[in-house]
């Protein structure tokens, strides 16, 4: 080994020693043999220093400082290092020479070693103190500029919010508005600056300052509420009102956020639909749907009477189609302007329900019950004409007056009463009132019920068909019957013509169950006619509606030649009332049957406005007799009078061709009298009540009087 | 409340700062007489607290070297605390010139000791936030500019982990952190091991009260608890270990005791 190579390994081995006494005191992440390593050049100048005296001083600070660079930073490891030294650096590093000289040396070393470890510590301790303050001083202003940042971004949300905004302190001064509040309010004169318990508003609802009162006492987090404020021009201000309470960082109330969202607008609309939903768009009465309201509430009220007038106008149709629309609508103004004159004490009401419809509600009336003062003032505010046009029109209205005390009867059946007894007011010739009844009331809806049950019951087959006989008077035998229908209904039992016939002409069912009743009174004919008692005429009774029905005709012939029927054997009965003014139009189909030679008897003749003249115009071969003029013929002797008149409608009869039948023939007595007047068929209970097709030929022959 | 995104937080350096004290221990000197107060307290409970914070950092020297010789030379150091001497910036610029380098920390006084030390450095940056918003962190704008998110990345989570409470699952964004890297990335953490501390248990209790009185509470995982980070990744040998005896450069005898007090693992993102 060179001596070169050998003081190489030399100065590494007290490298090696150096790390080794230091490594377990630094605070390095290196490895001590990377420590060693940068220990390696401090040893070889601290080396060189030993032989060469002018680098002692520059060769120990080095040392020093580069050991603090080397994270050598506790003091324990200078202590170490300069033991190291003293103990192993002549030994190892020194040179031949003068021993004594080297260890002089080194100590001084050692002097210059721990001074360059001070200042490189106190340089390093300030330098890093220095820049810890300064990073504290960075991120501080970074905090502030990010504060000053968001402080900027709230402002520009509190004073740009579409929303007011208030911060008030909890005893209600008020901190911080921002401009939208101020505007909401009506601009700076608005005490908006004054304490927030002196916004009270008289709509406030009564829970609204209790729930203030809770949140100022922390009670409550926050609450919301719809609230009016007055603006400064004195209008007022409505509000979706949130209040909140902020706390502080230890959780106790501090302040409390108001925020505002003006919702004047939308409650004004709101408003004026509900006005326009609720209230006739003519008159400007309430309409339909608010007095149905009204209505349910006053009568479902646990206590209290209601009275309610439903007025129908006399006539209004004849204005309307005589002086038009707009006529017609100005006087349900002026109708609607007197109603409304009418009704002006509390709890008076007045509606247009449409039309010419009109209601008006009392709640707890002070009349005595049966009794409506209001009905009376309204006819009574009805009396003076109505100018329209330059013209005075008499306007009169018909009602009916449904009172009573609550909570018995619905809204619907309430009105349902009223409106039946206003048409029995408009029956009675109207301009009058009349109060509902219960009985009345019942009969309406009855005939209401069977009217709806019509059409199902022809479907359902709950029609059938009795015969009268129609016997005659000379020779007492059964010559023809009268086909009478009858309903089998499943709740009223069996029901006579005079209950659903009219219903029947009303509702135009009339002409599909005249048609069934003509069919099956044809077809029984038909089956009489192949019985030992040989043929039978039949007598079918045809409606007013039946007749100005084009079908008629057709729908006969259809129904005699279906059934093999021949035209003579067929009466159709008409009352005169039906062919009372008849032009030759709807006289037309009558004599198209006539001269097939279908009888046409002319049914309760002598009832109606008996234009005798018109007698000769209608194709009628029969007349009957109504049961009026014979009522007299009961008895013996018969009332002369009715014998007179009887005598004279026989000769005059007889005289244009036509027979005569008499109805309601009930006695013995009677069939004498009518025959000896020269009457030629009758009917009547005398003889039989009408009943099924195969008691036909059975005869009574009783007195059905006693 | 939550505190609002835009409502920055103060900055109050009377309260100890856990950089600040772990800077202590390392013999730095960027640190306030609260911070040396807390040090001093918490190494009268456990005397080689130090030592366990010097082989950290010794276990992040190591990781960060082999990291680089994987050819991985972009780092995402989250609670990168002080960067005193053998900080992840200086250790992988030794070892490749060219390396990225972003610090995160939740502390902005180191944050902006941090600044300060990078400054004028435009392959380094450092910001603040915090590790239980991951996606903050991955798409905080310094750290898109100076990181290609697209190649692989190794984060690191050195000594911060024990930080942060299952309450926060810090669980799920380690996951997200992980599922925001490109594959090859390399996780790199420790977590201190209470049980391997060589003190009794006065000792440790002691301590752990001292960080709690500085709002940073230290919270106790088992080994498998620990291992559950790395459940995303594939671990790389030896796996999880004790500190030093990850890929050790020395002989692992030579380590002080308080070395062996905590875990160190390294995955490699699939």
């Amino acid at each position: 080994m060179s001596a070169r190579a050998e003081a190489e390994d030399r100065l590494r081995r007290f490298a090696a020693i150096w790390s080794r006494a230091v490594y377990p005191v630094t605070t390095t992440s290196r490895t001590r043999a990377e420590l060693e390593e940068q220990l390696l050049p401090l040893a070889g100048r601290l080396s060189e220093a030993l032989t060469d005296r002018t680098l002692e001083s520059e060769a120990g600070q080095y040392a020093g400082a580069a050991l603090v660079d080397a994270h050598c930073t506790d003091p324990e490891a200078l202590s170490r290092s300069l033991d190291v030294v003293d103990s192993y650096l002549v030994l190892y590093c020194g040179a031949d020479g003068d021993r004594e000289e080297q260890r002089a040396r080194c100590a001084r070393l050692q002097h210059r070693m721990a001074a360059g470890y001070a200042r490189a510590l106190r340089d390093r301790t300030l330098a890093e103190q220095e820049s810890v303050a300064c990073a504290a001083l960075d991120a501080r202003s970074a905090v502030a500029e990010a504060l000053h940042d968001s402080e900027v971004r709230f402002r520009a949300v509190f004073q740009g919010a579409a929303i007011g905004i208030a911060i008030a302190s909890l005893d209600g001064r008020v901190l911080e508005a921002n401009d939208t509040l101020v505007r909401m309010f009506g601009g700076l004169g608005h005490p908006v600056r004054r304490n927030l318990t002196e916004w009270v508003h008289p709509d406030d609802a009564p829970h609204v300052w209790n729930l203030y009162g809770e949140l100022v006492r922390g009670e409550r987090e926050s609450y919301r509420v719809e609230k009016p404020f007055f603006r400064s021009d004195g209008t007022v201000l409505w509000t979706n009102l949130t209040v909140s309470l902020l706390r502080d960082a230890d959780g106790e109330p501090q302040y409390q956020l108001a925020l505002l969202e003006d919702t004047t607008e939308r409650r004004l609309l709101h408003l004026r639909l509900r006005y326009e939903a609720t209230h006739d768009a003519l008159t400007g009465l309430p309409n339909r749907t608010l007095f149905f309201e009204r209505l349910e509430k006053a009568v479902t009220r646990p206590e209290g009477r209601f009275s309610l007038c439903y007025l129908d106008l006399d006539g209004f149709k004849t204005v309307n189609d005589s002086l038009g629309h707009a006529a017609g609508d100005r006087l349900l103004v002026e109708v609607a302007d007197r109603l409304q004159s009418c009704a002006t004490a509390p709890g008076e009401m007045v509606a247009r329900l449409g039309g010419d419809e009109f209601v008006a509600l009392t709640t707890d009336p002070r009349d005595e019950p049966g009794h409506s003062e209001l009905a009376g003032r309204i006819l009574q505010a009805l009396e003076a004409p109505i100018s329209i046009d330059g013209r005075e029109l008499l306007v009169r209205g018909s009602i009916g007056v449904v009172d009573g005390p609550t909570g018995e009867r619905g809204p619907a059946e309430v009105l349902r009463s009223a409106d039946i007894t206003m048409y029995r007011a408009k029956s009675a010739g109207g301009n009058r009132f009349e109060l509902a009844d219960p009985e009345s009331d019942a009969r309406a809806i009855t005939r209401h019920a069977l009217t709806t049950a019509l059409p199902a019951a022809l479907e359902r087959g709950e029609f059938f068909i009795e015969y009268q006989p129609l016997v005659h008077l000379g020779d007492g035998s059964v010559r023809g019957a009268e086909a009478l229908v009858r309903w089998a209904h499943p709740q009223h039992g069996v029901l006579g013509p005079d209950r659903f016939i009219p219903l029947a002409e009303h509702t135009g069912l009339i002409v599909p169950l005249g048609r069934w009743v003509l069919e099956g009174a044809v077809r029984q004919a038909r089956r009489w006619q192949g019985t030992d008692n040989g043929p039978v005429r039949i007598n079918v009774n045809v409606s007013p509606m039946q007749l100005h029905h084009p079908g008629l005709v057709a729908d006969t012939v259809d129904i005699l030649e279906r059934e093999g029927l021949e035209p003579g054997a067929l009466c159709l009965e008409l009352t005169e009332s039906a062919l009372i003014g008849a032009d030759d139009d709807l006289l037309k189909p009558l004599r198209r049957l006539a001269e097939m030679g279908v009888d046409i008897a002319l049914d309760d003749f002598g009832t109606g406005y008996s234009n005798l003249a018109n007698l000769r115009r209608l194709p009628v071969s029969v007349l009957k007799l109504d049961r009026s003029f014979t009522r007299g013929m009961q008895q013996y002797p018969a009332d002369p009078v009715d014998r007179k008149i009887v005598e004279g409608i026989v000769g005059l009869a007889h005289s244009l061709d036509l027979s005569v039948t008499v109805e309601g023939v009930e006695t013995g007595a009677q069939a004498d009298a009518l025959r000896e007047l020269g009457c030629d068929t009758a009917q009547g209970w005398f003889y039989a009540r009408p009943g099924p097709p195969d008691r036909l030929h059975t005869l009574d022959l009783v007195d059905a009087v006693g | 409340m939550e505190r609002p995104a835009w409502a920055p937080r103060g900055i109050d350096i009377t309260v100890p700062s856990v950089s600040r004290i772990h800077d202590y221990y390392l013999g730095g000197s960027h640190n306030f007489e609260v911070d040396r107060e807390a040090a001093r307290q918490a190494v009268g409970f456990l005397p080689g607290l130090p030592k366990f914070v010097q082989a950290d950092r010794a276990f992040t020297r190591r990781a960060v070297r082999w990291a680089v010789g994987q050819g991985v030379t972009q780092f995402l150091d989250i609670g990168s605390g002080i960067p005193t001497h053998g900080n992840v910036h200086e250790t992988a610029r030794a070892a490749d010139p060219g390396a990225r380098v972003v610090l995160v920390d939740h502390d902005p006084v180191a944050v902006a000791h941090s600044r300060t030390v990078l400054a004028g450095d435009e392959r380094a940056g450092a910001f603040a936030a915090d590790l239980r918003r991951p996606r903050e962190i991955l798409e905080h704008q310094v750290t898109t500019e100076v990181l290609d998110l697209t190649r692989p990345v190794a984060v690191l989570l050195v000594g911060v982990l024990h930080f942060v409470d299952d309450a926060d699952d810090p669980y799920a964004a380690v996951a997200q952190l992980v599922e925001g890297l490109a594959p090859g990335s390399l996780l790199i953490l420790t977590h201190a091991a209470f049980d391997a501390v060589p003190a009794g248990e006065e000792g440790v209790r002691g301590a752990v009260e001292v960080y709690r009185s500085v709002r940073a509470p230290l919270v106790e995982r088992s080994r498998e608890g620990i291992a559950r980070f790395l459940d995303s990744v594939e671990l790389v040998d030896p796996g999880l270990v004790p500190l030093p005896r990850w890929r050790p450069e020395s002989d692992v005898d030579d380590e002080h005791p308080y070395a062996f007090s905590g875990f160190g693992g390294v995955g490699r993102a699939a």
